[in-house]
């Protein structure tokens, strides 16, 4: 009997120790982006794993070379990169959730086939719209940060409405009934009642939402007007010349500045965003 | 859709806007600027007819070239200050040219010009591209050569500059080594003074080619530029006027020639081409070696680090080579949209115009592109384009740019990028086949998939 | 009991109703701008010959024929089959390993989750960049890189869907292993089940649920893929068939409708648009066949 206790403790002794050197592993990619933001363009591709010392190391000549070069100004791209995204996002959360509980509790035809044609649109590739997509979003004038959320909601609409449906169902009618009873209309059982009630996987597709629209290149690339609106993916693409060099020192520092902040809310609210992501996939 | 329906949404999208404006409002911060951009966003459909009336045309040019993205902008900002006219640059980003402007030619607001730079453009976009013939801008030209016509006839587009490319040498390094530049007069002469510099090389500090990478950042010079040399021969005089269906093949050997002192004798092995990341640029420059191959736009980059630098041919064992010149052309040409409004076009003309003949706009432009082939214009400064006019002033023939023939050419030089990397790791006779068969049979089947 | 219910539902369903503009309307909006219209577009503009939309013209099944001619088409088709198939079953096993090591009250086990769940953040594009620079920087070494080998970039782009995802998947199936009944597993203890037994006969149909969601998504997200094709290898290498037709070998479906986009061809729109129908028909065919076939299993548990 201790035997096969000690047995079972040395077990996850090397378990532990596995799955530390796979972690190592990794996080290895973003340590190399790392190292290489601070290193001279030519070691780039051929001493990808070297520390940036000597010869290799170029001070702080990336970042200022990824924030200055063109004319378009990097700060621009930031901001216009965080404005779509948390306008996206809070654009998707607010209206796919009223649609879902909407579509949950009334439960009509016309509903079903909604729900239907969201589940739908979640397996069409890009592909097969981003051309009319960026036709039909420039006649109504949808090329703005400003704008632009509209198209994220109606193509990312399917997923986001998939996910809230199945959480809605799995809530008990008691509690907005009691709501109905004391007098509340549907707006405020709604934002009152049931908002609170959807925490977590109001979290979970905030979370798929805003990986999404952050990092997408595509979409706004194609929908955008260029000329004044440049994401931070698509600024990276700018540093490439027409003539196909690209400063690798430069990409990586701009890289590295476009997931720091994606890192650093992930690390802040990890605790939520792992939860959410739990119970937004077994409800849904 | 209906008039009617394209309302609806329209007001619909007005409100979700606006409900979007009011929910986010207390965590973010940028919706100050939103408010108004917003609304001029939503409804920007009525003023933009209302700017179309007043302002008399706009200008919009779909640049092709990040690297001219600034200098376009000042010649813009400049025009704009001058006239009125509001003058818009887009530029696509790298290697998203053809992709940038399917999209951009659909929207309401299209570019003015746009790019065709070679044969299948002028084919694809001829609907779309006004008949430039007799036009004030053409009439500033100097001459035919860098006119592009489609399969009709028509005028479609007009260079905007020319280039040339070559062989680039730093003729100091030639001489530390022992040679001079004025020996090399054919690719015998050529072969002579690259391999002793390369046998020679940890003796000298410097070697004779630069990296000869494959990846995107340089294959383009191998499988576009030094590539022409065979389209050249191949045309035996009577340059192409359209795409050939086939070709021979027949100077593969002088392409072969070349391309194996190239890449057998130079500062990267040839077996490590394929992962690229050298920067032959910087090599040139630093006076790590002594020939590289590419073009006049380099040289002002290249003439702030050497003192002595010159382009000579692409020798390569043809008979008679010893009259060659440098391969000279454009793929910078404008085109005029047909499809936008009189006064687009109109004001496009006027602003192409100015661009070429407002001495400071054009000295501008001349010092970023190199030369542009108008009446007006001022004079070139290029280095390599001096070297160029020298040699065709001094009786060599000019090699142009049947590189512009090429038939889908992306897909047409991928293909042979790949053939050349198997190529490159092994130099054996089985690989070299493969990279014929890229090269001429891929030609073939990339115009039957064209015009099939 | 039941029809009570019913009665119930129905009061907060008739005083929610008449809400419908509110609730509903600016997502169908939205939807019918982001999706409808373009989708129902864009299989008009399958059967029409254009350059750009405002001047379609109908030309029949034209660029379905070319379509299923393109040897480089059907080419993407099998590779990217074959890219799917393996990818599912490696990130699914992984991550269900990892989960399943995790809820065995491993020290730890909460930095480990965070660490694996951190890839998901970087996306598209930009995981392309780094991923190119991480093989070229082990590649070179072996004087090689990824687009000389067509084995390289399956494998490459097999490492780093799996870096990117067996984290999200990892997070659902910790979920439903920690939703299998603990009276469950006693009983089977008790009953002198092994470990083994008691993994394969009541853990994994307790997370069966779990199991088709990942299932659904590493089959959707494997046939979708893009970015990260177009940014690792765009194709290469590239083998000339007689005749010298290209084949790019490590071509998917999505890119090869992308470039086919950018082609030269007159036809190349209207053909591009017909490959994307016919790759739309496949993954919504596959991805809804998946999803009914393990929801009856789930049943049938």
């Amino acid at each position: 009997m201790n035997g096969s206790l000690a047995a079972e403790r040395r077990g996850k002794t090397i378990l532990t120790v596995v799955l530390s050197v796979i972690c190592v592993i990794y996080v290895l990619p973003v340590v190399a982006v790392l190292i290489n933001s601070f290193k001279l363009n030519t070691f780039v591709k051929t001493d990808t794993f070297a520390l940036p010392t000597g010869e290799m190391w170029a001070g702080m000549d990336n970042f200022i070379k990824g924030m200055t070069f063109g004319n378009y100004p990097f700060w621009n791209s930031v901001k216009y990169s965080v404005v779509i995204t948390v306008l996206s996002t809070a654009l998707i959360l607010i209206g796919t959730s009223m649609a879902a509980w909407y579509i949950a509790r009334v439960n009509s035809a016309f509903c079903k086939a909604l729900y239907f044609l969201c589940v739908f649109s979640m397996v069409v590739p890009f592909q097969m719209v981003m051309f009319t997509l960026s036709n039909t979003a420039d006649q109504l004038k949808l090329n703005t940060p400003w704008t632009i959320p509209v198209v994220y909601l109606g193509f990312g609409a399917g997923l986001a409405i998939f996910m809230f449906v199945g959480f809605v169902k799995s809530i008990p009618l008691e509690i907005e009934e009691a709501a109905a009873i004391d007098g509340c209309g549907p707006v405020r059982t709604f934002f009152l009642v049931v908002v609170p009630m959807l925490k977590p996987t109001m979290i979970s597709v905030g979370i798929l939402e805003i990986m999404w629209v952050w990092n997408d290149y595509l979409l706004p690339y194609l929908v955008l007007d260029l000329e004044k609106y440049r994401t931070i993916t698509i600024h990276i693409q700018y540093l490439k010349g027409s003539y196909g060099t690209v400063d690798l020192g430069a990409t990586m520092a701009l890289i590295l500045l476009a997931i720091i902040p994606v890192i650093i809310f992930y690390l802040t609210c990890q605790k939520h965003i792992i939860k959410g992501v739990a119970a937004g996939a077994v409800k849904g | 859709m209906s008039k009617k329906l394209f309302a609806l949404v329209l007001s619909f999208s007005m409100v979700m806007t606006m409900l979007l404006a009011g929910c986010s409002s207390q965590g973010d911060k940028a919706s100050e600027p939103p408010a108004d951009n917003s609304q001029s966003g939503t409804e920007a459909s009525q003023p933009v007819e209302n700017n179309n009336t007043e302002a008399k045309g706009r200008v919009y040019w779909l640049n092709f070239k990040p690297e001219s993205d600034e200098v376009l902008n000042n010649v813009a900002k400049m025009y704009t200050d001058k006239t009125g006219v509001p003058v818009k640059i887009v530029t696509a980003a790298s290697g998203t040219y053809s992709q940038t402007l399917n999209a951009e030619m659909g929207k309401s607001e299209a570019p003015t010009i746009f790019v065709i730079g070679n044969k299948s453009g002028a084919r694809d976009w001829s609907d779309y591209a006004l008949d430039l013939a007799g036009t004030p801008i053409a009439n500033e030209l100097t001459g035919d050569e860098y006119n592009i016509y489609d399969d009709n006839g028509k005028l479609v587009s007009i260079g905007y500059c020319y280039e040339c490319y070559g062989i680039i040498v730093n003729a100091d390094l030639v001489a530390q080594a022992g040679h001079k530049v004025e020996d090399i007069k054919n690719f015998e002469t050529l072969k002579t003074v690259v391999e002793d510099i390369h046998a020679r090389a940890a003796e000298l500090g410097f070697d004779a080619f630069t990296s000869c990478d494959m990846d995107g950042s340089s294959s383009w010079r191998f499988t576009g530029h030094m590539a022409n040399l065979e389209y050249y021969y191949e045309q035996e005089g009577e340059m192409w006027k359209n795409c050939p269906p086939t070709l021979t093949g027949k100077y593969m050997d002088n392409f072969k020639n070349l391309y194996d002192l190239c890449i057998n004798n130079s500062l990267t092995a040839p077996t490590e081409l394929s992962v690229g990341g050298h920067d032959a640029a910087e090599e040139f420059k630093t006076g790590k070696a002594a020939f590289t191959v590419q073009g006049s736009w380099e040289y002002a980059s290249y003439k702030e680090a050497l003192d002595n630098i010159t382009m000579i041919p692409y020798y390569c064992g043809v008979s008679g080579e010893e009259k060659a010149g440098l391969n000279c052309g454009t793929e910078n040409c404008w085109a005029i949209n047909s499809k936008v409004s009189e006064d687009d076009q109109k004001a496009t003309m006027d602003f192409m115009v100015w661009c070429v003949t407002d001495p400071e706009a054009s000295r501008i432009l001349v010092d970023s592109f190199g030369a542009m082939p108008y009446k007006s214009a001022v004079e070139c400064t290029n280095g390599f384009l001096l070297d160029a006019d020298e040699y065709r002033n001094n009786g060599c023939y000019v090699m142009n740019w049947a590189t512009n023939f090429q038939p889908n050419v992306e897909e047409y030089r991928a293909a042979l990028v790949s053939a050349l990397n198997a190529y490159n790791a092994d130099q054996s006779d089985a690989n070299w086949a493969s990279v014929r068969t890229a090269f001429v049979d891929g030609w073939a089947a990339q115009y039957a998939a064209v015009n099939g | 009991m039941n029809r009570k219910k019913i009665t119930r539902g129905n009061t907060i369903r008739r005083s929610t109703r008449k809400w419908f503009p509110l609730f509903l309307g600016p997502v169908v909006c939205a939807f019918i701008i982001g999706f409808v219209w373009p989708f129902v577009q864009g299989i008009y503009l399958s059967f029409c010959q254009f350059k750009l939309i405002a001047d379609a013209k109908p030309i029949g099944f034209g660029n379905y024929v070319r379509a299923f001619k393109d040897a480089a088409f059907t080419h993407a088709f099998w590779y990217t089959a074959l890219f799917t198939v393996v990818s599912l079953v490696l990130i699914n096993v992984l991550a269900f390993t990892v989960a399943y090591v995790l809820t065995q009250n491993i020290k730890g086990s909460n930095i480990f989750r965070t660490v694996f769940f951190m890839p998901n953040l970087i996306g598209g594009i930009v995981l392309g960049h780094i991923w190119s620079m991480i093989f070229d920087g082990i590649l070179s070494k072996f004087s090689t890189s990824i687009v000389m080998d067509s084995k390289y970039g399956f494998w490459g782009l097999i490492i780093l869907m799996c870096w990117q995802q067996i984290g999200y998947m990892m997070i659902i199936y910790i979920a439903g292993l920690q939703a299998v009944p603990e009276d469950m597993l006693e009983a089977a203890r008790i009953d002198g089940a092994s470990k083994s037994q008691t993994l394969f006969k009541v853990t994994i149909p307790n997370v069966m649920p779990s199991i088709t969601i990942c299932m659904f998504l590493t089959l959707t997200n494997g046939f979708k893929l893009f970015d990260q094709n177009l940014a690792l290898t765009n194709g290469q290498p590239i083998i000339m068939q007689e005749g010298g037709t290209a084949i790019k070998t490590t071509e998917m479906l999505a890119l090869n409708i992308f470039t086919t986009y950018n082609n030269s061809s007159p036809n190349a729109h209207g053909t591009a648009q017909a490959k994307a129908v016919i790759f739309f028909i496949l993954v919504a065919g596959l991805g809804l066949a998946q999803l009914a076939y393990t929801r009856k299993k789930e049943v049938q548990q």
